[in-house]
């Protein structure tokens, strides 16, 4: 990075512990998610990454028996507190799932749908924004001439960039992403992993990935979680090269994970 | 000699055919059960139709002295307490499934029990329920406050009140009949639809309201309409439930508080001393119900093709 000022740091988790019931599956987590960045969140599996990243969107808190302590700072304040509007909040902080979750109705409406849900609009402002969130997500050429067929209809890797394209609609500030790619095929993914960095500058990425190439390929800053414990953070090309924790080096250079 | 028996059965190859065979005739017997119904309803009612031709349909005219029969009363009965049941559970079945799939599991099991129990209890026990405590619930409360309070009796087809029977009162224990079936069906719906669909509805900001009506209700678009069309079969047939409440009066409805009947309870009044026409055309009334069901299946096919093409899902 050339830049002199350094960025902003748009989200900040502060001795973040979760637990599922009695079970306590992460640990005094710290981490800074710069803005206009991607940040990659590796580890094996069952570490913690996502149950991390769903903490975001307090999508977890659909869960009963699911409950976060500490503190996660969206813009300094603390998203976690119990009178923040969480409807808003998941406007803000979009997610993309492990696998492609078209809605069960048209490729515009999929897109429609948030924006009816969020904004008052009028149609052809509608229909203005679902082209550009559609564009936005690399997809128009290809379904522009089928809007109105089911978003169930497309490919795989179609649905996905269609379920970017929902949550880009809603104009979230952030974007998680929960191993986007791992239900799809390579070269649906080489189109997202382009999308991903297109999107950078508009929006805060963070994504959650197995795929230790892809999280090099993608990726400015690299988090290492191993047992709900963040190891290491840091720049991913020294991640990659020369991380500082023996642990790091170990699961990146495979042996084990 | 047995054991050679035994390991000639036993043999792989021949055990698969002769397991191909009984399954193939045990599936055989659907088409003969439907067949032979068809047939025997069929034959045991031509005199009824070359008696009355097809005027027996919308007749009203039930004078078993004169030998003079028309089904309408009996099917426009049907149709009448049928409706009202599907309108007025559906509603009510669904609230309640949504809320038993998200309830709480310390009161959501026991709920959820009470459903499954509810479904099972048999009919005439609703049909003595709704004869001792739903008709005079009816007679001395819920039809002076429709008919009075909400004055509701100039409407057309409400009118006045006599007593606590009737089609009004029929259709309202059906209701409670088939609510849990309905709910049955649907609760198992909204627990088969993916939980990643889900959070990705509640992941774009919607409300548990707006996921369930908007995504969930859409994705199990096919169970929630199966569910009604099961609760619309098991509505369209019931015999003892409407039989103890409806009035049994051969005669059009001229309100929905008057008394009426339908093929069902028409059927169960008459045949033990029915004979000679009166006996055809009890058979052409069981034709006809049949033939009823049999239209709702096929409308509920067509339904559940079409909402699958809409959602863009290969069949």
């Amino acid at each position: 990075m050339s830049e002199i000022r350094p960025p902003k740091i748009k989200i900040s988790v502060r001795n973040l512990n979760f637990f599922y019931g009695s079970h306590q599956a992460l640990f005094a987590n710290n981490l800074d998610i710069e803005e206009h960045r991607v940040t990659a969140v590796i580890g094996p599996s069952g570490c913690g990454k996502s149950t991390h990243l769903r903490v975001y969107n307090r999508i977890y808190q659909l869960y009963r028996e699911q409950r976060a302590e500490g503190e996660v700072l969206l813009d300094g304040h603390n998203l976690l507190d119990s009178d923040v509007d969480v409807l808003e909040l998941r406007r803000r902080v979009g997610m993309i799932f492990q696998k492609p979750t078209p809605f069960p109705m048209s490729v515009f409406d999929n897109v429609a749908y948030p924006l009816r849900l969020h904004f008052k609009l009028h149609r052809t402002e509608i229909a203005e924004r679902v082209e550009s969130a559609l564009r936005g997500a690399s997809l128009w050429d290809e379904v522009k001439d089928k809007l109105k067929s089911s978003g169930l209809a497309l490919s795989g890797g179609q649905q996905q960039r269609l379920c970017i394209a929902r949550a880009i609609a809603a104009e979230p500030e952030v974007l998680l992403m929960d191993e986007p790619t791992s239900a799809i095929d390579p070269v649906a993914t080489a189109k997202i992993e382009e999308l991903i960095l297109a999107l950078k500058p508009r929006f805060t990425i963070v994504i959650v990935t197995h795929n230790m190439q892809q999280a090099a390929r993608i990726s400015d800053r690299t988090a290492f979680f191993y047992k709900g414990e963040i190891v290491e953070t840091d720049a991913t090309a020294k991640i990659f090269t020369n991380p500082s924790n023996p642990k790091t080096e170990e699961y990146i250079t495979g042996r084990f994970g | 000699m047995f054991k050679q028996l035994a390991q000639k059965i036993l043999d792989p190859a021949r055990a698969d055919r002769l397991f191909r065979i009984a399954v193939l005739l045990s599936a055989l017997l659907l088409p003969l059960v439907m067949t032979g119904f068809f047939l025997q309803l069929g034959w045991s009612s031509a005199p009824a139709w070359r008696e009355f031709g097809l005027s027996l349909l919308w007749s009203t005219e039930w004078d078993p002295v004169a030998n003079r029969f028309g089904a309408l009363p009996a099917i426009v009965g049907t149709l009448l307490t049928t409706s009202i049941a599907i309108v007025a559970a559906t509603p009510p079945a669904f609230i309640i499934a949504l809320y038993l799939v998200d309830a709480p599991p310390w009161i959501g099991r026991p709920l959820s029990q009470a459903l499954d129990l509810l479904a099972a209890i048999p009919s005439v026990i609703y049909g003595m329920w709704g004869l001792f405590v739903l008709v005079p619930v009816m007679q001395n409360h819920v039809q002076p406050f429709l008919a009075d309070t909400l004055r509701m009796k100039h409407l057309p087809f409400v009118g006045e009140y006599f007593n606590g029977f009737g089609i009004l009162t029929a259709g309202i224990i059906l209701a409670l009949m088939i609510l849990p079936y309905i709910s049955a069906i649907m609760r198992d719906v909204f627990r088969m639809t993916p939980p990643m669909l889900r959070e990705s509805a509640y992941g774009i900001g919607c409300t548990r309201w707006e996921t369930a009506v908007h995504i969930v209700m859409r994705y199990g678009a096919r169970g929630l309409l199966g569910g009604v069309f099961v609760g619309l079969g098991r509505a369209l047939g019931e015999t003892m439930a409407v039989l103890f409440v409806i009035g049994n009066v051969a005669m059009l409805p001229d309100s929905i508080f008057a008394g009426g009947t339908t093929i069902a309870a028409t059927l169960a009044n008459n045949f033990a001393e029915a004979d000679g026409l009166l006996r055809h055309v009890l058979f052409a009334l069981g034709l006809v119900l049949l033939v009823m069901s049999f239209i709702v299946q096929l409308f509920a096919q067509s339904c559940l093709t079409a909402t699958a093409a809409a959602r863009g899902e290969e069949r």
